[in-house]
């Protein structure tokens, strides 16, 4: 499947500047008495793909939603595109309308048609008048390749396209960050490629992204960076070939010996 | 095996079969009667046993329905006719109450003369109800409207309404036909100064009354406006403030001011002459109305990270619903007038209409928290995650969808209020099932006369609520989303 990818990928536009889009320091989170994150240091420039990899129960989605605050951390620090999160319910806000999400399960708003989606934080969030979200929300609902589903309801679709439009919702807010929770788990492997291709085509034309997923073949085409995290922990990252065909610790190797050995 | 190419293993199919009709078993009328009552020996014995039952029942009372008399002057009147027509010793139904107190049971002890008014009240409220409840369909709303405005100006006429008022009625019902025909949300603005106007009509004296209270909240959008460039929090208090201090210190001086100087007055009609349906509705509706958006507002209050807010709330509902609604009512009735300054007259519809409010509302808190647990996390985390805040993630992705889901509770409490209206004859209103009866049998003319009134008044009370419940199942229908 990596081949395959690969063969096709424009990396023209995939520089990473030194710009720093996300940078967290010490970071800790316990549920309870649960410690689920330790001591995370994590820095992510501009342009970087990341991909985090990992056991179930690893913390790795709960990495990534502490960066739109989804989850709270309890100790350390998190700067976003510049601004702290903190308690500070404004401060959230705005970082969340500059970081998108795409969530497992799509979570799409099953009451509003695909184009109101699309339209409904640009409108509400953003100020934007409803004819310019619109054409907004078609053009990004074109580039996922479902414009012709904008009148449907959520329910109507096939997994593959619910997640698409959940990537055009998100990109409608016009993001600078993009972060996928285990965007590909819940479907079908018929349709897991064609979100797989969205994706690709979001890195070509350099989006920030920080992706949890199982498909290591994408992270083998698009990421430059793989981390690996077991027990809250980031165990190993490196760029993606001397990750996947050099790995440093035990646990990595024992990981991907059972991830990719079927 | 035709249409394979048996000589050519492995198999390939390359001609599609014709999908197959069904089979054709039984005729329509006799598979149905087989399927659904003679399935077997126990639904064989449970239909006939049905159809006893059914038997017993209607053999019982089809002669008192089957005589019924329409036409007379007082239950001796009914008896003689029945024994005239059908022998000495029949029974039948004296539905001649019904025909001769009519009146009595709409409207109550209301003036006479005046009947037109809540009349118009009744037939406006349709105009201010289409926007909100039929917002989707042009169809229904022309025809709820049209039917509203024949039947209203018609019995406007017949009640002798004044010409003037007639035009008034004629042009705001004619009027809201032809805007809904093109801008719905145009009527909304009726909608909201509708409850304003029909406490008017129904208690009638000065219109100044009415306009000094909508004044407040003009002041509080003014206030709010000025004081918003300088702090959200403060415009937001002063916003809220404002009308509070305008109603209590300043509207009503205001409202006897303008009175003096240019009189908009018609005649008034106490408190105490209300009765009948014209109570049931008129308290319903307005507790319906009212205990929706403060159901909504204490579910969210229950389940807010707030503590102290989340406290009230819990205190307030779980008081309210464990305490019965009589006794609410009296508190209403009885012990509010120690509360209150002494020389402050509250009007005692207007209390019970507040008490029936709190009541339902704390049942619709509950009915909505039920809505709200239902929806998924995600929906939640989604709305977060593209920085909508608190208020607008609630009000466009999580109530739209939690109330959807509390459609058949939220009615079903909007039934029980609308039946519990009846309630009311406890602190001395004339409920139609009960004081209304009461006030019918204590002329001599229907003295012992107990079923007829009973089953009229029940009559209507299933024709209202079923026609709430049907509305009920429109509205889930009309908002289905998942398979289209």
């Amino acid at each position: 499947m990596s081949e395959d990818i690969t063969r096709r990928i424009d990396r023209s536009h995939m520089r990473i500047s030194d710009e720093v889009a996300i940078d967290i320091r010490n970071m800790n989170k316990w549920y309870g008495s649960f410690h689920v994150l330790r001591d995370i240091d994590l820095t992510v420039h501009r342009g970087e793909r990341i991909v985090i990899a990992g056991p179930s129960g690893s913390g790795k989605s709960t990495l990534i939603r502490c960066i739109n605050r989804l989850e709270e951390h309890q100790s350390g620090h998190i700067v976003v595109d510049g601004i702290e999160l903190t308690n500070d319910i404004k401060n959230i806000d705005k970082v969340r309308s500059e970081v998108g999400m795409v969530f497992q399960h799509f979570n799409l708003f099953p009451h509003l048609t695909v184009l109101e989606n699309c339209t409904l934080a640009p409108i509400w969030v953003r100020k934007v008048p409803r004819k310019q979200a619109e054409a907004t929300a078609m053009r990004y609902l074109e580039k996922v390749k479902i414009p012709e589903q904008a009148g449907k309801y959520p329910g109507q679709l096939s997994g593959g396209q619910q997640q698409r439009v959940a990537i055009a919702r998100s990109l409608c807010m016009q993001p600078k960050i993009m972060l996928f929770d285990e965007p590909t788990s819940a479907l079908d492997p018929e349709m897991i490629k064609e979100v797989l291709d969205t994706m690709i085509q979001l890195a070509e034309e350099g989006m920030t992204m920080l992706c949890v997923t199982h498909e290591m073949g994408f992270a083998q085409a698009v990421a430059n960076r793989v981390i690996f995290m077991d027990q809250g922990q980031i165990v190993e990252q490196n760029e993606p070939r001397e990750f996947f065909n050099n790995p440093k610790s035990e646990r990595t190797k024992l990981f991907l010996s059972q991830i990719l050995g079927h | 095996m035709s249409e394979t190419h048996a000589q050519t293993v492995p198999f390939v199919r390359d001609t599609m079969l014709p999908p197959a009709a069904p089979p054709v078993r039984e005729a329509g009328a006799v598979r149905w009667l087989r399927q659904n009552l003679f399935s077997g020996p126990l639904n064989t014995v449970l239909t006939i046993l049905g159809v006893l039952i059914v038997w017993f029942l209607v053999s019982h009372f089809w002669d008192w329905f089957a005589h019924s008399v329409w036409n007379a002057d007082s239950l001796s009147d009914c008896r003689r006719i029945i024994a005239e027509t059908w022998g000495e010793g029949a029974r039948g139904a004296c539905w001649a109450v019904v025909r001769e107190r009519w009146n009595q049971y709409v409207y109550g002890f209301y003036p006479p003369e005046l009947y037109w008014r809540p009349t118009m009240a009744f037939g406006l409220l349709f105009v201010a109800l289409a926007p909100v409840l039929f917002s989707e369909s042009v169809m229904i709303r022309r025809v709820v409207l049209a039917l509203a405005t024949v039947l209203t100006l018609w019995l406007m006429a017949v009640m002798g309404a004044p010409a003037a008022w007639l035009v008034f009625a004629a042009a705001v019902l004619v009027g809201a036909l032809l805007i809904s025909e093109r801008q719905p949300s145009w009527l909304l603005v009726f909608s909201i100064l509708y409850p304003l106007m029909g406490v008017w009509f129904l208690w009638g004296g000065s219109a100044w009354g009415p306009v000094m209270v909508l004044v407040g909240p003009v002041l509080g959008w003014i206030a709010w406006r000025l004081l918003g460039r300088a702090s959200a929090l403060v415009a937001t208090v002063a916003a809220l403030v404002v009308p509070l201090v305008w109603w209590i210190v300043f509207a009503g001086d205001a409202a006897r001011d303008a009175e003096s100087i240019v009189s908009l007055a018609i005649p008034a009609v106490a408190s105490d002459r209300f009765g009948g349906f014209l109570l049931s509705i008129t308290i319903g509706v307005a507790g319906i109305a009212m205990s929706l958006p403060l159901g909504i507002v204490l579910a969210l209050a229950r389940r807010s990270d707030m503590f102290l807010v989340k406290t009230l709330a819990v205190i307030f509902i779980e008081f309210i619903r464990g305490v019965p609604l009589i006794a609410l009512l009296f508190v209403a009735s009885l012990l509010l007038n120690y509360f209150l300054p002494p020389g402050t007259t509250f009007d005692i519809i207007l209390r019970v209409i507040i008490m029936v409010t709190l009541f339902s509302a704390a049942y619709m808190a509950e009915v909505i928290r039920g809505g709200l647990a239902a929806l998924p996390k995600g929906q939640y985390e989604a709305a977060d995650a593209l920085g909508l805040d608190y208020w607008k993630a609630q009000r466009l992705i999580v109530l739209p969808q939690a109330l959807k889901i509390s459609i058949p509770g939220i009615v079903s409490t909007f039934i029980g209020m609308f039946k519990d209206t009846t309630l009311v004859t406890f602190v001395g209103l004339y409920d139609p099932l009960k004081s209304m009866s009461d006030a019918v049998r204590a002329s001599t003319s229907w003295k012992g006369i107990y079923w007829e009134p009973y089953i009229f008044v029940g009559f209507i009370f299933f024709l209202i609520c079923f026609g709430m419940s049907r509305y009920s199942m429109y509205l889930e229908r009309r908002l289905a989303r998942d398979h289209r």
